[in-house]
């Protein structure tokens, strides 16, 4: 691989951008497409279906063998509320490879003594969460209960299409939610991505339990093919 | 710690930017059972370094003195390991499981 295809595709990955290297098996030519260039490349239709299972693969065109070295970014999880779930869930984030954001504008609750080992935010989701920039590749959770603070986060997450949206409370917390998101204009397909009560039904009852629900429901909307229902939304 | 694809391939640029040969190994192709999905990599450098992985640790030394000459001659190289392979290489998956990778210089 020539030095300057490799840090483009690195450089690429910092950016948070998706990319695919693309090696003709045979020869050994390679070629760096960016997500944005993919459009204007003969094997666009390939590279345009690896991309979206996030999956490197070989394939074959007009005879050749090529193998797509499939570049997503780094899962980022956003989580809103510095409480006691969360300080559970930030080790275990890290562990499965997570980049941790934890918002809350409770100062009292986002101490770096709290968390000392993952990013704190004391503010308002409105106020950060633009120049975090959500994306595709970001899953959300919202732990504080409060509507005033997950409120704000909930509706960047839907607009910015997050594969994972997750919300804590009960069934009748979330009824209250999914009114208030109607009323602020999101359709039901929308509302429906929504994981709520959050977390795999593994009977979780302590924080770390529910934690270790939560992490297996990212990674489980992260890495499992959408049913038929959902591939078309 | 634990190396994810960033450090490895911020790894490769890094060793090879800081003057030393360098090869990238890239699991291509699995059948079976195969322990790393394909698209997983293992990057090394000339005194035998390595970071990263294409198997359970099966096959990574057959890969690290296969990219020692991919670093000498620069010509990328397809390898194959798996049960079959055992007289050819003396190394094969313990999963029963078969995987291609390439191994390319990096320039």
């Amino acid at each position: 691989m020539r030095l300057d295809l490799l840090s483009t595709l690195n450089a690429e990955r910092a950016a948070r951008r998706a990319a695919v290297l693309v090696t003709e098996l045979e020869t050994g030519a390679q070629r760096l497409v960016k997500a944005a260039d993919i459009a204007a490349d003969p094997l666009h239709e390939a590279l345009a279906d690896a991309l979206r299972m996030g999956r490197s693969t070989q394939i074959h065109f007009e005879g050749s063998a090529y193998f797509l070295t499939i570049q997503v970014p780094p899962v980022r999880l956003i989580a809103i509320g510095a409480v006691h779930i969360t300080q559970a869930l930030a080790p275990m984030a890290k562990l499965a490879g997570f980049d941790m954001t934890i918002i809350d504008p409770r100062t009292a609750f986002a101490t770096p003594e709290r968390f000392p080992d993952v990013k704190v935010l004391a503010e308002w989701p409105d106020d950060v969460l633009p120049a975090l920039r959500l994306d595709r590749y970001t899953a959300v959770g919202l732990f504080t209960h409060d509507p005033k603070i997950d409120d704000q986060a909930l509706i960047a997450a839907l607009r910015a299409d997050c594969f994972y949206i997750g919300a804590l409370g009960s069934r009748k917390t979330h009824a209250k939610r999914v009114e208030r998101m109607e009323a602020a204009g999101f359709a039901q397909e929308q509302l429906a991505r929504i994981h709520a009560p959050i977390g795999l039904d593994i009977g979780s009852v302590t924080p770390s339990e529910i934690a270790v629900s939560v992490v297996g429901e990212i990674i489980s909307a992260l890495r499992k093919k959408p049913k038929r229902s959902e591939a078309g939304a | 710690m634990l190396a994810s694809d960033d450090t490895i391939l911020a790894q490769a640029e890094a060793w090879r930017r800081a003057g030393k040969g360098v090869a990238l190994a890239t699991v291509i192709e699995t059948w079976g059972s195969a322990p790393r999905p394909v698209g997983s990599h293992l990057v090394i450098d000339e005194d035998g370094l390595f970071l990263g992985s294409v198997s359970g640790g099966c096959v990574e030394g057959a890969v690290v003195s296969e990219a020692a000459d991919v670093i000498v001659d620069g010509k990328a190289r397809t390898l194959e390991f798996g049960v079959a392979d055992e007289t050819a290489w003396r190394v094969g998956l313990s999963c029963g499981g078969r995987i291609r990778v390439y191994v390319e210089r990096v320039d």
